[in-house]
C-alpha cells in the first residue's frame, strides 16, 4: 500500500463545477494547507508510528507549546493533529505539506466532526416515524412509542434507540474524489459532501478502504 | 461575495446576452454523439430562472407537434454553444408557468415595445 498522505484544512463550503464532458459536478472547496510536521513518533519512543500536523493561524500559544514548534523550527500554529502512519522515512521533521500532495483522481478520507444538533428527538435522530398525526393521537405526535416489552424482560434492553444528543461528533467520511488540488491558492475541491460546518477544521487523508472497484480506476 | 465565489470565477461566462422570462431564445447546444459532436437548437419561451452565479438554470418551453416540451439548461454550462434572443416578451410574473395551462393564441406572449 502506498504510503498514507494526509493534510489539515478548513471547510470552505459547497459549489458546482463543470467537468470536461459539461456536466456538473458538486465539489466542497477545502482551504486545506499548508501545513508543517511538529512531531515524528516512532514505534521506538512512542510506541506507534505517526506524524504530527500543525495548521492555522496561532492564538495565545503558551510557552510549553512554543517550545514544542520551536522544535521543530517553526512558528507556533493553532491546530496539531496526529496521522498514523508506517512508513515515516516519507516525512522529515519540519516539512511543509501542501495541497499538490494529492492529484486530481485520487481517492480521500475526510475526517471531520459534524454540526451539532443538540438534543435532538428519534424522529429527527434516528428517522422514526413518530405516531400518527390523527385519530386520536394527544401530545405525542413526535414521540418514540413504544420501547419495550412487559414483565418480560421488565427492562429496557441496552443500546434502544432513543432521544438524545445528535451531531457534534467526528465522523470520516470515506472514498470521495479529488477534482482539483491546486498548492499555490491551497484549495483543494471534492467531490460531494463532507461533514461539519463551513469554517471547520478537517482532515484529507489518503483512502485507507479503497473498495475493489475503486482501486481499480485508480490504478487505470 | 461567497468564499466560494473564487473556484467558480473561471467558469463564469462573461458572453451571455441578457434575457428574461417571457424572451423567446434560440439555445445553441452542443450534442455529443459518440465521436462527433454537433449543434443542435432548441427554441422556445423562457419560462423561468433560477439560482445564482455558476449554478444558474433557466427553462425553455416550446410546443412539439403539438406535445409541450420544456428543457431546463445550466446557464454557464459548456453544453450551451450560443443563446440566441429571437424576441422580447412583455410578461408580468418571473415564473411563467401559466403557459402550461394554456393552449393556441393565448399561450402566446405579448411582445415587449421599448
Amino acid at each position: 500500500m502506498a504510503t498514507v498522505k494526509g493534510i489539515l484544512g478548513r471547510k470552505v463550503g459547497m459549489t458546482q463545477i463543470f467537468d470536461n464532458n459539461g456536466r456538473a459536478v458538486p465539489v466542497t472547496v477545502v482551504q486545506a494547507g499548508p501545513c508543517r510536521i511538529t512531531q515524528i513518533k516512532t514505534p521506538e519512543t512512542d510506541g506507534y508510528g505517526a506524524v504530527q500536523l500543525a495548521y492555522g493561524a496561532p492564538s495565545r500559544v503558551n510557552k510549553p507549546m512554543t517550545g514544542h514548534y520551536a522544535k521543530s523550527g517553526g512558528d507556533p500554529a493553532r491546530h496539531l493533529v496526529e496521522l498514523r502512519v508506517d512508513d515515516l522515512e516519507a516525512f522529515d521533521l519540519g516539512g511543509e505539506i501542501k495541497a499538490d500532495i494529492f492529484e486530481p483522481g485520487d481517492i480521500v478520507d475526510v475526517i471531520g466532526v459534524t454540526k451539532g444538533k443538540g438534543f435532538a428527538g428519534g424522529m429527527k435522530r434516528h428517522n422514526f416515524k413518530g405516531l400518527s398525526a390523527t385519530h386520536g393521537t394527544q401530545r405525542k405526535h413526535r414521540s418514540p412509542g413504544a420501547i419495550g416489552a412487559c414483565a418480560t424482560p421488565a427492562r429496557v434492553f441496552k443500546g434502544m434507540r432513543m432521544a438524545g444528543h445528535m451531531g457534534h461528533r467526528r465522523v470520516t467520511t470515506l472514498n470521495l474524489k479529488v477534482i482539483t488540488a491546486d498548492a499555490e491558492r491551497h484549495l483543494l475541491l471534492i467531490r460531494g459532501a463532507i461533514p461539519g460546518p463551513k469554517g471547520a477544521l478537517i482532515m484529507v487523508r489518503s483512502a485507507v478502504r479503497i473498495r475493489q472497484r475503486g482501486a481499480q480506476r485508480q490504478a487505470s | 461575495m461567497n468564499p466560494t465565489d473564487i473556484v467558480e470565477r473561471p467558469y463564469l461566462k462573461t458572453d451571455l446576452p441578457e434575457f428574461r422570462p417571457g424572451d423567446t431564445v434560440r439555445v445553441h447546444v452542443r450534442v455529443v454523439e459518440g465521436e462527433r459532436e454537433r449543434v443542435q437548437v432548441f427554441e422556445g419561451v423562457v419560462i423561468r430562472r433560477r439560482g445564482s452565479q455558476l449554478s444558474q438554470t433557466f427553462t425553455v418551453r416550446k410546443v412539439s407537434f403539438g406535445v409541450g416540451v420544456e428543457r431546463t439548461f445550466p446557464l454557464h454550462s459548456p453544453m450551451i454553444a450560443k443563446i440566441e434572443i429571437r424576441t422580447r416578451g412583455h410578461v408580468r410574473r418571473a415564473k411563467l408557468y401559466y403557459l402550461r395551462s394554456r393552449v393556441g393564441k393565448k399561450a402566446k406572449v405579448k411582445e415587449r415595445r421599448n
